[in-house]
């Protein structure tokens, strides 16, 4: 991982809600976080937890209305991409910032063959002669692992499997060389072993291409492998901001130690697994107190009566728990609350 | 621990005809379960394995009969399913259940809970409204629910709670046996342990008998007692956990382990990952021999045109490798 100074991307308290016929839901509080060139930034969370949400908001791909970011900034090479104008975001996106949805049959155009949807993105950011660009996606197909490319650029959506629409998703998403790669859950609709072709696949890419990458996934296994930063969200907040290692020998947060104690072990048979109690927050209460609050079994007053906010608790790690307020523990290590 | 056999499979099949034209006319067929035998002991857990489109779910419609099988026995608590007429099957029907995967779809939004758990017993038993309700509320607090939320509709649950309203319909009849489809694939993980631990405290309580379809291999590590390994409509590897997941013989099942993710990065930096090429053949077209064989790491001549046959390789581990043994 690259110790570098100014970051690709700087998100400083990002907002965003949505206003809804049953009240404001508060998606997104007040997010920060940043990502160094070429770091593999991992973002867990359970549903509703504004993964998706924070990272569609930095590209304003959120539908407004009902959608509303209230307030922050995103500065992505020294532009602000939540205030600029919306002709110049275009070309970010897809540009400098690509994108993987998770389902690829239906962020793939049914109707257009895979090569034209790859030059789709060629044409409109690094326009050239149509020789030229069937020659990149041809490249492209390639880099991607798809066996046979000259076929498959002939080929529609429906022709090929999951695992290769996926492969064609990242291929377009890598047509312009971007710096910044947003993964949303990508291989979440795949099986275990395509899982795994894609995440060797991406492993690869990024040594060769040297891009950074923000994951957004539930899957803590896949997190393990994979990245070098973890982001925890919970109720639309990063509670946890924590190098890989040090997230998963000792996460900090309660609700980070929760997660992975959840999780079932080769020696758990026969034993109850440890579960977080109670139910995901109602994302319409405005965030007044701390949202993992009537689920944590370390949840003192204060927590019930101030939300707060994300603090520095070593030189690499960030929580944002009342357990933690002490602003500066002495240790590196970074030793739990012992779950 | 008595070991009463509950289920028996032999040789199960299950063919979908592929057809064309006006006329309908069969031009194919996907084999979608081909060839399938095992049994469930009563009061254990089986779980089954496999990538999507392997056969894990007609298995377990197939074996409830809600699909009718091509070929092969289902012999439940004793008697063959397939020989009973309607009337007969209808009286078998309350002692096998199902949970399925997406508790949203599986809920009529229009019927409040105490409707939905309570329609098995109006359906199959002669109970007065006030016995039903009694039930339904004992069941509601079984499953961790509060009985007051009875007159609620499903879209006023959370998916952790809408999946318990569907176990508390699935234990409504004292069943022996409930097949659970992936019922915790669309939880997100905090409530997945949640629901898994419902399971095991029913299963102690009522001694019910399950059959654990999952491609989660670490839950169903945790939640079975023997574990069978599918692809492409055939059980590759079958074994008690600890032998199938400390040895397990079979390319397969070896390469579906180390794919699945380990949350540790240590572990991941380190341990062997086996990558498959290529997907799953389609089940209209399974290749000739082994099935695996196109994708398998070490197969050989042999695989690709014979096909394996099941051999116990050690007491209660079965394994369809030629390379095994």
């Amino acid at each position: 991982m690259t110790v570098d100074p100014t970051p690709v991307l700087r998100v400083t308290d990002l907002t965003t809600r949505f206003n809804t016929q049953d009240g404001t839901v508060h998606a997104v509080n007040g997010v920060s976080f940043d990502l160094a060139d070429g770091e593999v930034l991992g973002v867990v969370g359970e549903s509703g937890s504004g993964k998706s949400v924070t990272m569609m908001s930095l590209l304003r791909l959120i539908p407004t209305p009902p959608g509303e970011i209230a307030a922050g900034e995103a500065i992505f090479e020294g532009d602000d991409l939540l205030s600029m104008d919306l002709g110049d975001l275009r070309e970010i996106r897809g540009g400098k910032v690509g994108f993987i949805f998770q389902d690829p049959m239906t962020s793939l155009n049914p109707v257009v063959t895979v090569g034209d949807q790859i030059m789709e993105s060629l044409t409109v950011h690094q326009p050239a002669r149509r020789r030229e660009m069937r020659a990149r996606a041809l490249e492209l197909l390639q880099l991607v692992g798809i066996p046979s490319p000259e076929d498959r650029l002939r080929c529609y959506p429906h022709e090929l499997s999951g695992g290769m629409r996926q492969r064609v998703m990242i291929a377009i998403a890598l047509a312009c060389n971007p710096t910044v790669l947003v993964a949303d859950e990508p291989t979440t609709a795949l099986d275990v072993t395509i899982q795994a072709q894609i995440l060797e696949l991406v492993k690869d890419l990024r040594v060769k291409l040297g891009m950074a990458v923000i994951w957004i996934t539930h899957d803590l296994g896949v997190v393990a492998g994979l990245v070098d930063r973890v982001l925890v969200m919970y109720g639309g907040q990063i509670v946890e901001d924590a190098p890989v290692d040090e997230f998963y020998a000792a996460p900090r947060h309660p609700y980070s130690q929760g997660l992975l104690a959840s999780l079932p072990s080769a020696t758990s048979r026969g034993e109850k697994l440890v579960n977080i109690k109670g139910q995901p927050p109602d994302m319409r209460q405005p965030p007044a107190s701390c949202s993992f609050a009537p689920r944590c079994p370390h949840a003192f007053d204060r927590c019930h009566q101030e939300n707060p906010v994300l603090t520095a608790v070593s030189a690499t790690r960030k929580v944002s728990c009342w357990l933690d307020e002490v602003p500066t523990i002495p240790d590196t290590e970074g030793a739990g609350h012992g779950v | 621990m008595e070991s009463e056999v509950l289920v028996s499979v032999r040789d199960l099949k299950k063919h979908f005809p592929v057809t064309k034209g006006a006329l309908r006319r069969k031009v194919g067929a996907v084999r979608a379960v081909d060839g399938v035998s095992f049994d469930i002991v009563r009061g254990q857990t089986l779980g089954l394995v496999g990538e999507s489109g392997s056969g894990k779910s007609t298995i377990g419609r197939t074996l409830l009969r809600l699909e009718e099988p091509t070929d092969g026995t289902v012999v439940f608590d004793g008697g063959d399913l397939a020989d009973l007429s309607v009337g007969g099957l209808r009286k078998v029907r309350p002692r096998m259940q199902m949970v399925f995967q997406d508790p949203h779809a599986c809920l009529n939004p229009r019927m409040t809970v105490s409707s939905i758990i309570g329609e098995p017993l109006v359906e199959h038993l002669s109970m007065s409204s006030r016995e039903r309700n009694e039930r339904v509320e004992e069941l509601l607090s079984l499953v961790g629910l509060n009985p007051e939320h009875a007159n609620r509709y499903p879209h006023e649950f959370s998916g952790g709670q809408r999946q318990r309203i569907g176990i508390a319909r699935a234990i409504a009849l004292n069943p022996d046996l409930i097949v659970c489809d992936e019922p915790i694939a669309a939880l997100d993980v905090s409530i997945q342990a949640q629901v898994v631990n419902l399971m095991e405290e029913l299963q102690d309580l009522l001694g019910l008998t399950y059959l654990f379809i999952s491609h989660d291999l670490g839950m169903v590590r945790h939640i079975a007692d023997r574990v069978a390994v599918m692809y492409l409509g055939r059980i590759m590897e079958l074994a008690d956990v600890d032998a199938l997941y400390e040895n397990p013989l079979h390319p397969y099942t070896r390469a579906l382990q180390s794919s699945a993710p380990v949350p540790d990065p240590a572990a991941e930096a380190t341990r062997e990952k086996i990558v498959l090429v290529g997907d799953i053949p389609s089940p209209s077209a399974p290749p000739p021999g082994c099935v695996f064989s196109t994708r398998c790491p070490e197969a050989v001549d042999r695989c690709r045109t014979e096909v394996p046959v099941w051999r116990e390789v050690a007491p209660g581990h079965g394994v369809a490798c030629h390379l095994v043994g």
